[in-house]
């Protein structure tokens, strides 16, 4: 059926699985084995679970360089259990040879980025659901359950159906206190988060405008939209954050070839005005819940958290900064900030975004999957209410299952904090954006 | 052939998420503790009611959410025999396969009521509801997914094959 159009474009996650199943063509639908290119786990998805698989099947890993382990789950180790299960992560990169193993050091997915491991083209394939967050690099970054990351961490290689991609468009600017975060939480509502087998891109002027941090929030929560994978085309702003990163694209022009060709074959297109969209919550219990967030204001809170892969970044810490310069968290009202990576945490400090947090009266917290994974500190209590940077409320996420969560971008969240109740948080940027 | 066995139906809606499978800050107990906290947020009598050969069926995107395989390993531990929905979502879905536990796309998912008493025949790609006297067609899962479910999971499955690679179609 789909062979009739033999001359016709291809996505990028087209292209990605053909050269990783090496094949001249693959279609949206295609059933191949594919060659992983970087294959990435964590501390609760990874040794713990591969170690008894891999003693089944006689096997180590089939290739530790392209290994990468990150312990960023039960970090640091509250209790005997969690530090079990660190310890055992050690011993099992040390025994199995990898360099790449990250102890303590950020969430994974930040140090994918930060550290510029992941490349245009490459065929990601991480033990975390929020692996799609890689794919801002113009990668096919796709996360899968344990099973399947010990067999590709012992062979290098998964099956998988080929997606289908929608294309999302975003043009205009974003107005002053929205964000990329607002942009996915408005997302979730519009698609729903029912995309399963499918990839999402994200293009259009406001998207090419963005800098990396804001283009890894789209696609990180790209998991949310229930999508395989989210991709952003690689440009000058990929190429750009790499050279900084220290792992430049030799062939930059090369390199740009993994885009979708213009006459790609798309399951949807959506074009969205960005220059629309106001500052959006996501009500209990989930991220499609989404509303305008003067629909969500006045709700009281217990505490603001700003933390996570998708909410954490530096970026994320100084927006919270621009809020609260100045201001006090209100009483009764608790604020975390866990940075996403060690790296995050000593840039905060050194350009005084970590001191004005404190002096408003944060609380700093490890960096790692934290509360928001409901494994590492700042849980919540039977009927308590917090707002987050994260990308999950589900029932029971973040602790009890009687507590409420909300989501909203990093000026939202610290709106709140001082506020002590959701608030538009463009009311508390006016003044510093007139004097900037 | 012999007669497939039958179970009971337990009935849940759309968008069942992994922390309702699997709560996070449960994650760190045991397999078969952890199982008995499987979906009690919505359903606090399910892990001790429900027994081995039952079916859980469900609306819409089940298994939403995180990667942990645990949401899978919890159904499989009650005994479910397979999970029925209108639809998954991926990594469930991929997560519940290599473990070898069906999970059965069904558009008349919905028509199933709590209790019924279900068969499945996944050869065959046919679920019949006893109790209500109807049976229905799903399309069968691809060649190699079926292999690897009657081998018990795509472990098991390594372990029996010559090729080291999980063998999707040329």
């Amino acid at each position: 059926m789909a062979g009739a159009k033999a001359i016709e474009g291809r996505t990028l996650v087209e292209k990605v699985a053909a050269k990783a199943s090496g094949r001249a063509d693959t279609r949206a639908g295609d059933l191949v084995t594919a060659e992983v290119d970087l294959c990435f786990a964590h501390d609760s998805s990874g040794p713990r679970r591969w170690g008894p698989m891999l003693a089944e099947l006689g096997r180590g890993l089939w290739d530790p360089s392209k290994v990468v382990i990150a312990s960023d789950h039960y970090v640091p180790a509250v209790d005997a259990e969690s530090a079990a299960i660190l310890s055992l992560t050690r011993r099992f990169a040390a025994e199995h040879g990898v360099g790449r193993f990250y102890d303590m050091e950020g969430i994974g997915h930040m140090l994918l980025a930060e550290r510029g491991l992941v490349r245009p083209g490459m065929l990601v394939a991480g033990g975390d659901s929020h692996t799609p967050m890689a794919g801002a690099f113009g990668a096919y970054a796709a996360g899968y359950g344990a099973t399947d990351m010990a067999a590709i961490a012992a062979t290098g290689r998964t099956w998988l159906q080929v997606p289908a991609t929608i294309r999302v468009e975003w043009r205009g600017a974003l107005r002053g206190g929205v964000t990329a975060k607002d942009m996915m939480l408005f997302l979730c509502r519009e698609l729903g988060m029912d995309n399963a087998f499918r990839a999402v891109e994200f293009a259009g002027p406001t998207v090419e405008a963005m800098s990396m941090p804001e283009r890894l929030v789209l696609t990180n929560m790209a998991a949310e939209l229930g999508a395989e994978t989210g991709v952003v085309a690689p440009d000058a702003t990929t190429f750009g954050w790499l050279r900084e990163a220290g792992t430049p694209v030799e062939d930059e022009a090369a390199a740009r070839a993994w885009a979708s060709d213009p006459d790609a074959d798309y399951e949807a297109v959506h074009r969205f005005d960005a220059g629309a969209l106001p500052p959006m919550i996501a009500l209990p219990h989930s991220p499609a819940n989404s509303v305008a967030v003067a629909e969500a204001e006045g709700r009281r809170i217990d505490q603001a958290y700003v933390g996570a892969c998708v909410g954490a970044k530096l970026e994320d810490l100084r927006m919270a900064a621009r809020v609260l310069a100045g201001q006090r968290v209100a009483a009764g009202v608790r604020l975390l900030v866990a940075p996403a990576s060690s790296r995050v945490t000593e840039a905060a400090s050194r350009d005084g975004t970590l001191a004005t947090l404190m002096a408003a009266g944060a609380t700093l917290m490890p960096s790692g999957c934290g509360a928001c994974a409901g494994m590492g500190a700042g849980l919540l209590a039977d009927g308590e209410v917090c707002i987050s940077t994260t990308n999950r409320n589900f029932k029971g996420r973040m602790g009890h299952a009687g507590a409420e969560v909300y989501l909203g971008s990093p000026y939202s969240v610290a709106a709140a904090a001082i506020a002590g109740r959701i608030v538009d948080p463009r009311g508390y940027l006016g003044q510093r954006r007139a004097a900037a | 052939m012999t007669p497939s066995p039958i179970g009971r139906a337990f009935v849940f809606g759309d968008q069942i998420d992994t922390d309702l499978l699997a709560p996070g800050h449960r994650m760190k107990l045991e397999p078969d503790a952890l199982a008995a906290h499987c979906l009690e947020a919505v359903d606090p009598t399910f892990a001790s009611a429900v027994r081995p050969g039952d079916f859980v069926v469900a609306g819409l995107n089940f298994g939403l959410g995180s990667s942990r395989e645990q949401a899978a390993v919890s159904l499989k531990r009650l005994g479910v025999r397979a999970v029925i929905a209108r639809s998954f979502a991926r990594i469930f879905w991929r997560n519940a396969i290599n473990l070898g536990l069906p999970a059965v796309t069904l558009a008349e998912a919905d028509q199933i009521t709590a209790g019924d008493r279900l068969s499945l025949d996944l050869e065959a790609g046919r679920l019949t509801n006893e109790t209500q006297g109807r049976s229905y067609a799903f399309a069968p899962f691809p060649d190699h997914l079926t292999a690897m479910m009657r081998d018990g999971g795509l472990i098991a499955h390594l372990k029996r094959s010559a090729q080291p690679e999980t063998g999707a179609a040329a």
